[in-house]
């Protein structure tokens, strides 16, 4: 970047994060996604008079989860509190929230940039909060309001402004939806919005120590869009600072179709939110035994697990790392390993390289999910055994791979069907050897005066002779010796 | 005809009355007495109805705790398929989806619920001058008020047109119109009774509880309502004692505290007599009666309007005229609709209210105000679980005056504010507190006195309360 001689951002991120509770945070109603519009509704999530919230205390486990896998210290004592403003898809007028005293603080994550670089981004806080409903725009007629939404839970993680680049603050999030993903909590949509981004942004001359003016960013709904908005704003600022303008505190959105961030509001017209105690719901009080129990049932993390591939299965660090960059597909990469029969490290590392390759390229072809992937685990595990005991090739195994994404056959059933089965046999590939070299004679003579390059002519030949069902390894030997002899 | 429950329950385990001829007695009486605009919605077709069918259950040995009861409550609490205005244009015309637990409970134990009755709007207020739909008028002199703000429940049950009634009390909005009306009013322990149903005003103040025409009627209710509700936090899981085991219990021995700052100069000498002379029966029948000083009560009006209005411009923040209640056809964008349906479909006392509250939490005023507030309010609790170690019960007046003129007070809200100035700390506390008739004054008005007990001290409370009713001299 031009000004990045001169100039330094400083980046913090809140993440909102829509938490997979089956009920809501303080009703029993559905958090299911995508159901017809004002379905999932009761007095309570309507904010009707009179009614009272309960609050859901798997939304308390789930926001301890990610505290401990954030480090963050988990308030013995924690409150909850309104947060009060006007808008028709907020039906009590506040939304429960958590103020002065959140259930999480003072953590940190590593992220790990481009360059392998491993750096410490602290956690302010994460708290519990209830979402407010959707407001759906028709433009020029009028606005309609979706309560389903209303009162999901949702977690906020505060980030402590530690960020230095757009970049930074891409791999931070992409952290964060790792985490949470792991943890099971969300499913780290962020263009369903089950996971939200906004960001404070400043810029400060290199070395000194006073943050600039921050500006809010809202709505990036998208990985790549954080990036963009921060790179877009970033610049501005920069540029605003260089024509000897002063930043001004300002809320902006990112508008994803101009490229551009648009103002949304400045600090005089900020909201007063009034925040108070919710006097209708009873301290938050977590033991040390709650804690305790939630750390034992924490899941692998995704750099412990990293570790553990390289370590277990002996695969190159770059494999782990795409393997565990999202929980899925370490999870589909493990399912495989469990079903091999197998369990050498030429089998694992097939198992990595087909989830890698063949596997990943047809989840994004198709945008089917890895749980959803046409070869189960335990299909793609027995193809790799058949390859490791050598019953078929690699080129075999794309053959039989591609009819497993269509049909539900085993690979062995497969392989029988269509007639695959390698031939091993010394003396069959012999004959068909013998024959073709008797039939090619000029060339044989060629070989022999030192034109060794016409090798892979007779293995081709062998090959279309044999439907690809050759050894490989077994024809190159036999042609070798056949040839010397 | 009024008449407290043993009598009635007698009556009809003797098969010499129904159900259905009590309630049709209670319905009469309402209308008769219609101008004193005690009822916002009577259930006829549903009181005789379920009358006759817990006449059968009589008959067949199988009825309730509180069969042929019945029951008067207050309009800010939720029963199904029933409007609940809250004395408010904004509630006018407002269907409740659901019923309050206390009112499920009182269902389950076959009291019969005879409709809804007049309040101050949104239960701000101390005289029922400030619901929408008019004042309720003083039974015995009706340009009097019948105190507030559940005047319509105090008029209904000392009047007959209900054995008892469910009113709600925030700030003594249960003792005050007790008081005025020459009636008994429980105000529970916070938590002791669920909320759940109640339309919030203060949430951390509010409490249901009952009105009756006598302290055992009263408990017979509150042994019906109270208890841990999973649909409410804040209720307590304290387990519920049989409150009428001990009601008849002698008190000799015990302590009965007479807190100094309760009984200055704004005191009215008549209801400093009435409790002068509370006192000696007590101390004649083996009672000890001494001073206790309890004094952050000076702060606790101020206390109370901060925290109580901070709550409450919260909790009607609702009301925005987007989903249900009041809208106004004025509106032209999504800004004028919530102004002028909340200008329009508030009353002056709750705008009031919700204009100090909304001050009290603003950013700048947090700390001078709420914070403050909170820590005052602590003190108080703890001045009272301080004293508590001394004494068993407190004795105090109910209110500084009995009755006053309607009007009166409505042009200066502080002198009416002043009116609930020994209840509120009973709010502010969590404690319990009973106010009790004792006598009248020269005009004829009946003044009340008010015991009150520590957290869960219910039991006591009723026991005390009960032994001064039935040797009342007053």
């Amino acid at each position: 970047m031009w000004w990045s001689e001169k100039y330094e951002p400083v980046i913090g991120l809140e993440v909102h994060a829509q938490l997979l509770t089956r009920s809501k945070a303080f009703c029993g109603c559905s958090t299911k996604f995508g159901d017809s519009p004002n379905s999932n509704v009761c007095p309570i999530c309507l904010g009707m008079p009179g009614v009272l919230p309960v609050l859901n205390k798997q939304v308390v486990n789930f926001t301890i989860r990610m505290g401990l896998a954030t480090h963050c210290t988990i308030a013995p004592i924690s409150i909850f509190a309104r947060k009060n403003y006007f808008y028709p898809d907020l039906p009590k007028g506040y939304q429960i929230s958590q103020y002065e005293e959140p259930i999480c603080q003072n953590g940190w994550v590593e992220i790990e940039l481009k360059n392998g670089v491993r750096k410490k981004i602290g956690i302010t806080r994460i708290h519990m909060e209830e979402d407010a409903g959707k407001s759906i725009h028709e433009i020029d007629i009028d606005t309609y309001v979706d309560a389903n939404r209303c009162g999901v839970p949702l977690i906020e993680i505060v980030s402590e402004p530690d960020m230095r680049s757009p970049e930074e603050a891409y791999h931070y999030l992409v952290t964060i939806r790792q985490l949470v993903t792991y943890l099971g909590i969300c499913d780290g949509n962020m263009e369903e919005g089950s996971l939200r981004c906004d960001a404070n942004v400043s810029v400060r001359l290199k070395g000194e120590k006073k943050l600039g003016t921050k500006v809010e960013v809202k709505n990036m709904n998208s990985f790549r869009f954080v990036e963009r908005a921060l790179q877009y704003e970033i610049e501005r600022q920069v540029e605003a600072l260089e024509r000897g303008d002063e930043i001004t505190q300002e809320t902006m959105l990112w508008d994803a179709n101009r490229g551009i961030c648009v103002p949304m509001r400045s600090k005089e017209e900020a909201h007063d939110y009034r925040y108070f105690p919710d006097p209708d719901l009873v301290p938050v009080v977590v033991s040390e035994a709650w804690i305790e129990e939630v750390r034992r049932e924490l899941p692998e993390l995704p750099l412990e697990k990293r570790d553990r591939y390289i370590r277990e299965y002996k695969i190159p660090q770059y494999d782990a790392d795409v393997l565990t960059s999202e929980y899925e597909i370490a999870n589909y990469f493990e399912r495989v390993i469990k079903h091999l029969t197998h369990r050498t490290e030429e089998a694992y590392k097939l198992v990595s390289n087909w989830t890698m390759g063949d596997v990943l390229r047809v989840v994004n072809e198709t945008h089917v999910s890895m749980e959803n992937f046409p070869v189960e685990p335990q299909r793609l595990a027995e193809m790799v055994d058949l390859l490791v005991d050598g019953t078929i090739s690699s080129k075999i195994a794309k053959e039989v791979f591609e009819e497993m994404l269509t049909s539900k056959e085993t690979p062995r059933c497969i392989i029988e069907r269509k007639g695959l089965m390698q031939i091993n046999d010394p003396g069959v590939i012999g004959k068909v050897l013998d024959e073709i070299l008797t039939r090619h004679a000029q060339q044989v003579e060629a070989y022999r005066s030192g034109k060794t390059q016409v090798f892979g002519f007779f293995v081709g030949e062998t090959m279309k002779a044999m439907k690809g069902k050759a050894n490989p390894k077994i024809v190159n030997e036999l042609l070798k010796h056949k040839l010397q002899s | 005809m009024v008449q407290t429950y043993d009598r009635l329950r007698t009556a009809l385990e003797q098969g010499t009355t129904t159900c259905e001829a009590i309630t049709q007695n209670y319905l009469s009486t309402i209308y008769e007495k219609q101008h004193l605009n005690a009822f916002l919605a009577v259930y006829e077709d549903y009181a005789l109805n379920t009358a006759r069918s817990i006449d059968e259950k009589m008959k067949r040995g199988t009825a309730g705790p509180l069969a042929g009861m019945v029951v008067a409550v207050k309009d800010n609490i939720c029963i199904k398929d029933r409007t609940v205005t809250c004395g408010s244009r904004m509630l006018e015309h407002f269907v409740s989806l659901y019923d309050a637990t206390v009112i499920q409970k009182l269902k389950d134990a076959d009291a019969i619920i005879i409709g809804k009755t007049n309040l101050d709007e949104f239960a701000m207020g101390s005289s029922s001058e400030n619901s929408a739909f008019g004042r309720v008028k003083h039974p015995l002199k009706n340009e009097y008020v019948p105190g507030g703000s559940s005047g319509g429940s105090a008029v209904a049950v000392a009047t007959g047109m209900s054995t008892t009634a469910l009113g709600s009390d925030t700030g003594g909005s249960i003792r005050q119109p007790a008081a005025f009306c020459g009636v008994v009013g429980l105000k529970p322990t916070y938590g002791r009774v669920s909320r759940f149903g109640l339309v919030a005003y203060a949430s951390s103040f509010d409490v249901i509880g009952p009105l009756g025409n006598c302290v055992i009627d009263v408990a017979r209710v509150l042994q019906v309502i109270a208890g841990h509700d999973e649909k409410d936090s804040t209720s307590a899981y304290v387990p519920v004692p049989e409150y009428l085991i001990d009601i008849h219990k002698d008190i000799t021995g015990l302590r009965v505290g007479l807190p100094k700052e309760y009984f200055d100069e704004s005191l009215n000498s008549e209801i400093r007599s009435a409790i002068e002379s509370a006192v000696n029966v007590l101390e004649r029948n083996g009672v000890i009666v001494q001073e206790v000083s309890l004094p952050h009560t000076k702060y606790a009006i101020a206390t109370y309007y901060i925290l109580v209005t901070a709550e409450a411009s919260s909790n009607l923040a609702r009301y925005d005229g987007a989903r249900y209640g009041y809208r106004s056809q004025n509106a032209t964008d999504l800004y004028s609709l919530y102004v002028k349906s909340r200008s329009e479909g508030f009353g002056e006392e709750v705008k009031r209210r919700i204009m100090l509250g909304t001050y009290v939490l603003s950013a700048g005023y947090y700390d001078a105000y709420y914070r403050k507030g909170q820590k005052v309010r602590r003190l108080i609790r703890d001045e009272f679980q301080q004293v508590f170690q001394e004494i068993d019960c407190l004795l105090t007046p109910t209110s500084p005056t009995t009755a006053f003129k309607a009007g009166e007070k409505l042009k200066n809200p502080l002198e009416m504010y002043l009116s609930d100035i020994y209840t509120t700390s009973a709010n502010l506390a969590g404690i319990p507190g009973i106010s009790i008739p004792w006598g009248v004054d020269t005009n004829g008005m009946p003044i009340g006195v008010q015991l009150l007990a520590p957290q869960f001290g219910e039991p006591l409370l009723l026991r005390i309360a009960h032994f001064l009713e039935s040797h009342r001299t007053m």
